[in-house]
């Protein structure tokens, strides 16, 4: 059925004016990040007073932000691995068996969700610097440390996509691989965990973009070493000058590893986040 | 940016089996047909304890304690206070309660604003590109960006756009097309909310837009068949079948939408720094703050818990009703 005019005409003009909304910090991200300094210092210009590449070097000299980098690596990779491991096993068994206090479970890793990450800092905070001084051991400020405050989000939503995602493999196939002899756990790493593969990566790629992007821990929980980009952009902002175009140009570069990933699994990310809801 | 769906739907699906019929696949032994399920959730279980019960057992004591920085390197031996830490939080003739019901009421408000917004952009998004036209499925890319867009540099770049002086906001509003007086400032003063508003709005509005695209693939082709077969038109097709069949989709969404916009740190922290701006004090900067700055952290905590029963209150409260109409609609 064609659509009638009024109808294409009030979608062109909504999607373009929503477009447009979208597309303007990319455009000012990507424009100002090739522009020299007087042109990000004095008054805003759309069309530049000349090109450069030059904050795509500089970015790396005026904070460590190479550092920042494998910092982030390592804290964001390792929380989606830890979440996403642990969380196979525990989404396999409620996907899976019925059991005493399994509804007790799913309604408390659902309710965390809920929680806001102040509600958790303060007392994370305080049993890290506790232990620090008990013990000696540096959970404040270490990588480690943070990597446990990322589960306290990364585990539940890992779980709870896991479950959507091991619902839709049909029982009938790891049924079929027990009777030809396969333990449970056979059944799971050689059955539903290769049926659920694109799910699985799809909420490494959530957990991971989650974790890279957070802020509020990593603004409490790091030292000078253990710095993520969150907190190491603001190192771009001197007391008498701030290097916007160098700000734009490096988030851009933090921004392009999780974007491509995003846009590459929003397929199979898309229908992890919606199998709950719409159901 | 804890955002998960994970819903009340998909909890009646774990409810639906009746205990006892749920057929898992045959195990020997009886022992392990046990014990199975407890050990697969061990780790998960383990955790779950050390990052959310601990915290949250160990946060509800702080908020009984005097817990000043002097008490900090051992916390245990801050004295007991009772309820002193909450009668500070919520004394709202002095200055600390003043506070944080000023913060409280800017948080409902923007919560408010800002679901209704990315909601209606998103479903509005949504339903015009459900039929296929040129150059839709590079626009669903695009409008995906800024949901997967780090939050740090995403709303650093908005930070640098309402510049006062080199941000295109005024450029554009001042310079341009001469609509304001003078060259406002948006990062401080009472024009911070409208900043915050807008880029909390950008972010947001993507995932309104995912979560409603995926509603509409779940609606019937015959009901539209079946309508236009009566002669009904485009819009009238919307608001008849369209709009009422996403209820449910949105019942979830918005209680998602308005979890994830109220606890929101991330981005006015990055957008104002440590310090928000009195009109855009959201309360979780708000409690980080009044925590960090003073060292108070028994006040903090009392906060927190405080934070904490209002939104179990109004999810508990929202839960009951959206599930009593779920009922009541499927009679």
């Amino acid at each position: 059925m064609a659509a009638p005019r009024s109808f294409v005409w009030s979608r062109r003009i909504f999607l373009t004016l929503l477009a447009a909304f979208v597309a303007l910090p990319v455009f000012v991200m990507v424009s100002s990040s090739l522009k020299p300094l007087q042109d990000v210092t004095g008054e805003f210009r759309w069309i530049p007073s000349g090109l450069t590449i030059r904050p795509y070097f500089d970015i790396w000299e005026t904070v460590p932000l190479a550092d920042y980098f494998v910092n982030s690596l390592i804290v964001a990779g390792a929380a989606t691995v830890c979440s996403v491991v642990i969380a196979v096993f525990a989404a396999y068994a409620v996907s899976r068996y019925s059991f005493r206090g399994k509804r007790v479970f799913t309604v408390t890793v659902l309710s965390t969700q809920m929680f806001p990450g102040i509600l958790f800092l303060l007392p994370l905070f305080l049993i890290y610097v506790n232990i620090g001084n008990a013990t000696g051991i540096a959970l404040f400020g270490s990588r480690g440390g943070l990597i446990l405050t990322y589960l306290t989000f990364s585990l539940p939503f890992s779980i709870w996509m896991l479950i959507g995602y091991f619902e839709s493999v049909p029982r009938d196939l790891d049924e079929a691989a027990t009777v030809d002899g396969c333990g449970p756990l056979g059944a799971l790493f050689r059955v539903v965990v290769p049926a659920a593969i694109p799910g699985i990566v799809a909420v490494a790629v959530y957990a991971f973009m989650t974790a890279w992007g957070e802020v509020l821990f990593a603004s409490v929980m790091t030292n000078e070493t253990t710095r993520t980009l969150a907190v190491g952009l603001q190192g771009y902002s001197t007391q008498n000058d701030v290097y916007w175009n160098q700000i734009m140009a490096a988030s851009l570069v933090v921004s392009i590893p999780v974007v491509a990933g995003f846009l590459l699994l929003q397929r199979y990310l898309v229908t992890g986040l919606t199998a709950g809801a719409v159901k | 940016m804890t955002t998960t769906i994970s819903t009340p739907a998909g909890q009646a699906g774990v409810r639906g089996k009746a205990p006892g019929t749920a057929r898992g696949p045959r195990r020997p032994g009886r022992l392990r047909r046990i014990g199975l399920p407890y050990l697969l959730l061990l780790p998960a279980l383990a955790l779950e304890l050390l990052v959310h019960l601990v915290p949250i057992v160990i946060g509800f004591v702080m908020s009984f304690k005097e817990l000043t920085q002097f008490y900090l390197r051992d916390w245990t031996a801050a004295p007991w206070t009772a309820f002193d830490n909450f009668s500070v939080a919520v004394d709202f003739d002095a200055p600390v309660g003043r506070g944080l019901l000023h913060s409280f009421w800017i948080t409902c408000l923007f919560t408010v604003l800002s679901v209704g917004l990315c909601w209606l952009l998103g479903t509005t998004a949504a339903v015009y590109m459900q039929e296929t036209f040129a150059g839709r499925g590079l626009l669903r890319a695009l409008f995906l960006v800024p949901y997967a867009l780090p939050v740090y540099a995403a709303v650093i770049t908005w930070a640098f756009m309402f510049q006062r002086d080199n941000g295109l906001i005024n450029h554009v509003l001042t310079d341009q097309l001469g609509l304001t007086d003078g060259r406002p400032f948006w990062l401080i003063g009472d024009n911070s909310f409208i900043a915050l508003l807008t880029v909390s709005v950008w972010k947001g509005w993507p995932f309104a837009f995912l979560i409603v695209m995926a509603g509409l693939q779940n609606i019937p082709k015959e009901l539209y068949e079946a309508a236009a077969l009566d002669g009904a038109g485009v819009w009238q097709q919307i608001r008849r079948i369209t709009l009422p069949s996403l209820a449910p989709v949105n019942q979830v969404l918005v209680l998602v939408l308005f979890l994830w916009t109220f606890n929101d740190f991330n981005t006015p922290f990055v957008l104002f720094g440590k310090a928000a701006p009195e009109a855009a004090d959201l309360i979780s900067v708000h409690i980080y703050q009044s925590s960090f700055a003073t060292w108070n952290f028994g006040t903090g905590a009392a906060m927190s818990v405080l934070l904490l029963g209002f939104l179990l209150l109004v999810t508990g409260v929202y839960l009951f009703f959206t599930s009593r109409g779920r009922k009541v609609s499927h009679v």
